[in-house]
């Protein structure tokens, strides 16, 4: 190696430790991946919360939908609320996780706050929450038509994550059934 | 003397810290169990929290996580069995050791190749010092001299 370039070698070196960090500061280590990923929505059979019949998977499966795991105890939850609930009003497709929460509580939340889902799933236990590796609420979920799983959003979804993440998604797998 | 005893002080309290730190015990049914419990529980980490264990974190993920760890202890299933149910549902990352695949080759492989890469410019650095060292010709040792004496004629005149 020519002398001079040795030189830069330092130069060269940090350039390129500050590009990964650079790239670092941009990741969130937070942000697991879902190895739910491409796989179906698990089964289950658990109470409708506020209903007097059981849910499963083949109830809530079929059309492309988001599934958002929440809980009145979730602080960020109730931040989210309303921005979920103008998307039902918009005609998004929201199914509810009630995630270890108690069953009175959840209905008054929905009674104050307004109700943006077409089901709540009561999960006391939080047995599906298991099966679908939640971690903490509130976590929302992309399932397609055909009840496969094709995102998972850990944290708020507000306009940005909306726009940018879920709604191409849930137009492209709307998209994909209509073309069917 | 009292370095050690310091040391040995502070160690101690490290370790309580671990050992305080789960809250709810369990009874198993034999002893052989309990082992596999703490060595799985120390295994498996935690996904809500960034570097615990689920045996040493507090958050109600762990708490679940351990609960069905002690189920399916009791209920027989091996170690195994029960690493991929936590995979299946968590990913690779809940395991402190992951299985060896596509996604995590880079996290087994990368400390061998860092080590390669060490001794192999080692290996280039150590073989430019020996031929650098490796003695002068005839002619630059002639050539050496005499810039020498000249260096040294040069400093009798000031």
């Amino acid at each position: 190696m020519p002398a001079r370039l040795k030189l830069f070698l330092p130069l060269i070196l940090f350039a390129v430790l500050a590009l990964f960090l650079f790239r670092g500061l941009e990741l969130d280590p937070r942000e697991l991946p879902s190895a739910l990923i491409d796989r179906p929505l698990p089964e289950f059979a658990l109470p409708a919360l506020g209903e007097a019949r059981q849910l499963t998977r083949a109830d809530v499966t079929g059309e492309v939908a988001l599934f958002n795991v929440w809980a009145t105890w979730c602080v960020s939850c109730r931040v989210e609320h309303p921005y979920l609930q103008q998307l039902a009003d918009l005609g998004v497709r929201i199914y509810g996780v009630n995630y270890k929460d108690e069953d009175d509580a959840a209905r008054r939340w929905l009674d104050e706050l307004g109700d943006p889902y077409l089901a709540n799933i009561a999960d006391h236990e939080g047995s599906l929450g298991l099966d679908l590796g939640v971690y903490g609420a509130p976590e929302t979920y992309l399932v397609d038509a055909g009840g496969i799983v094709r995102y998972r959003h850990v944290g708020v979804v507000d306009e940005r994550v909306w726009q940018e993440v879920l709604e191409p998604l849930y137009r492209q797998f709307s998209e994909e059934v209509r073309s069917r | 003397m009292k370095l050690i005893l310091q040391a040995l002080a502070l160690a101690l309290m490290l370790f309580q810290g671990t050992a305080l730190a789960v809250i709810e015990t369990y009874e198993f049914s034999s002893p052989e169990l309990e082992q596999r419990y703490r060595e799985l529980s120390q295994e498996l980490r935690c996904p809500k929290c960034q570097n615990q264990n689920i045996a040493d974190s507090n958050a109600p993920i762990s708490q679940d996580l351990r609960k069905l760890l002690y189920q399916q202890l009791e209920a027989g299933a091996n170690d195994e069995e029960i690493l991929d149910y936590m995979v299946a549902r968590y990913g690779e990352f809940v395991r402190y050791r992951p299985s060896f695949s596509g996604a995590t080759a880079i996290l087994w492989l990368a400390p061998v190749l860092l080590l390669l890469a060490a001794i192999a410019v080692a290996a280039l650095v150590l073989r430019a010092r020996r031929d650098a060292s490796a003695g002068l010709t005839a002619e630059d040792q002639q050539r050496l001299d005499t810039l020498l004496r000249q260096a040294g004629d040069g400093e009798k005149d000031t």
